[in-house]
């Protein structure tokens, strides 16, 4: 193995690292909120700091790499497509840190009910698995796996037009919780986000893989 | 449609049974750096040494197949006079060291026996020398020796020394492999000045400098040509896995 190789694979398996802390930080939030516990929110928060650090540590292998190696083709591809993950992910643990922040300022545990009718536990489930099942075709470069990203963002987005209609729905019925009701909006477009960064990821690892920019294209051209 | 300044068609070139350069296919046109790279052996310089006929100068060397300079064959075309055309510049600097700067500069005209007037003489040596980005340097010495110089300077010689026959292409065999970085960046960054007037063919082993300075790069291996492609393309996302391999240091 060269040592650019050497590098570029200790690079990978940073990214994968910081993949999983970033699917543990969603997946603690969603315990949190389900569980309306607020010490584990807040930490979710403290960690946050944690995938912070890590991202910087990621750019600073990447510009070591890039200084020292000046790679070309398929290993520049890799680092531009990582330095674009790396970003991407860390945004997706600050919609972590920010769907904790929404379970301490929730007043009481959220209803179950709502969480249901207005598809949150579909979309954070579909998110969690959309992040997880990214960073398997990051590791495998299975373009087919990241493809099938696109479509599931969809499901996303259509749950989240619909969660307007659904809480406005609920609070022309003169709901008691409106506070809730509107902490619940805010986390269903947090989630939303969650899709995109997904899709985000999907397109990197197509770019890295398959030399294909994928960005700014409709879904047909996909 | 812009004419090719090279066309390239089917050509092999041999040393003896040994088959160094396999059916070529290659287009060029006016105006650009291309860039030929490759494992040492792959038959690049051989390629290159194919262009102006120098390769058959080797005993029990041969070719076949065709080069075509503006839609001319080179192989119908009078040795010298397609060494008029198409100059090079070698490894290293060779300026002739018995002549000044100035005869130097003139080599060509000299060694050919083509009559100037003092007045034209004077016109293409300052008129070679600015091209070759030396003039300023060497404008008041121009009758000290071509040794005189220094590495990257005699290097631009020689280049002065080529284009002072207005040459259409320009072969550059690894001109700057006996130099030192900054003497390197000085030929990288004339490239991009006589690539206006010329059209440049460098063979290289530096990835680096054919990403930096070439529009076109043409890989080979093994006497084949692999791929040749826009320098983006090829440094980004090349189409062969050989190719691939090779810029990213893969090579086995």
């Amino acid at each position: 193995m060269t040592a650019l190789e050497h590098a570029l694979k200790e690079l990978k398996d940073d990214v994968i690292l910081m993949w999983i802390m970033v699917e543990a930080q969603l997946q603690a939030a969603h315990k949190a909120m389900l569980e309306y516990d607020q010490h584990l929110a807040r930490e979710v928060m403290q960690k946050e700091k944690r995938i912070n650090a890590y991202e910087l540590k990621i750019d600073e292998q990447c510009e070591d790499i890039l200084a020292r190696y000046q790679p070309v083709a398929v290993d520049l591809r890799f680092l531009l497509a990582v330095l674009k993950i790396n970003a991407n992910l860390e945004r997706t643990a600050d919609i972590a840190d920010g769907i904790a922040r929404y379970v301490i300022d929730a007043p009481e545990g959220f209803d179950h009910d709502l969480l249901q009718s207005t598809h949150l536990l579909d979309m954070y489930t579909e998110g969690m698995t959309m992040l997880s099942d990214t960073r398997i075709a990051f590791e495998r470069e299975d373009t087919a796996l990241a493809r099938s990203i696109f479509q599931r963002d969809e499901i996303i987005d259509t749950y989240n037009l619909q969660a307007l209609d659904i809480v406005t729905e609920h609070l022309q019925q003169g709901s008691a919780h409106i506070r809730q009701e509107l902490l619940v909006l805010s986390i269903i477009r947090k989630l939303e986000r969650v899709g995109d960064q997904a899709k985000n990821l999907a397109e990197e690892i197509i770019f890295y893989v398959e030399a294909k920019v994928l960005k700014h294209h409709s879904r047909k051209e996909l | 449609m812009e004419r090719p300044i090279l066309e390239v068609k089917h050509f092999h070139a041999w040393f003896g049974d040994h088959e160094v350069v396999k059916d070529v296919n290659l287009t060029l046109y006016r105006n650009k750096v291309i860039a030929v790279m490759g494992p040492s052996g792959c038959g690049k310089t051989t390629f290159l040494r194919c262009i102006n006929r120098m390769h058959e100068l080797t005993p029990g060397a041969r070719t076949e197949g065709e080069i075509l300079l503006e839609g001319e064959n080179i192989y119908e075309m009078s040795p010298i006079v397609l060494r008029l055309r198409v100059g090079m510049v070698f490894q290293r600097p060779n300026p002739f060291p018995h002549l000044t700067i100035y005869e130097n500069v003139l080599a060509g005209y000299l060694l050919n026996n083509i009559p100037l007037s003092r007045t034209e003489k004077d016109a293409i040596v300052e008129d070679s020398l600015r091209k070759a980005a030396l003039w300023n340097e060497v404008k008041d010495n121009l009758k000290k020796k071509g040794n005189f110089l220094s590495g990257g300077q005699q290097q631009r010689l020689c280049i002065a020394r080529a284009i002072a026959m207005k040459p259409d292409i320009l072969l550059l065999d690894e001109p700057t492999s006996a130099l030192d970085p900054i003497s390197t960046a000085g030929i990288e960054e004339l490239t991009q000045e006589l690539k206006k007037n010329y059209t440049l063919i460098l063979v290289t082993h530096n990835m680096q400098q054919a990403a930096r300075v070439s529009d076109e790069t043409a890989f080979f291996y093994m006497g084949e040509l692999v791929e040749f492609a826009p320098t983006r393309q090829i440094f980004t996302a090349p189409r062969d896995q050989r190719t691939q391999n090779y810029i990213t240091g893969r090579f086995s």
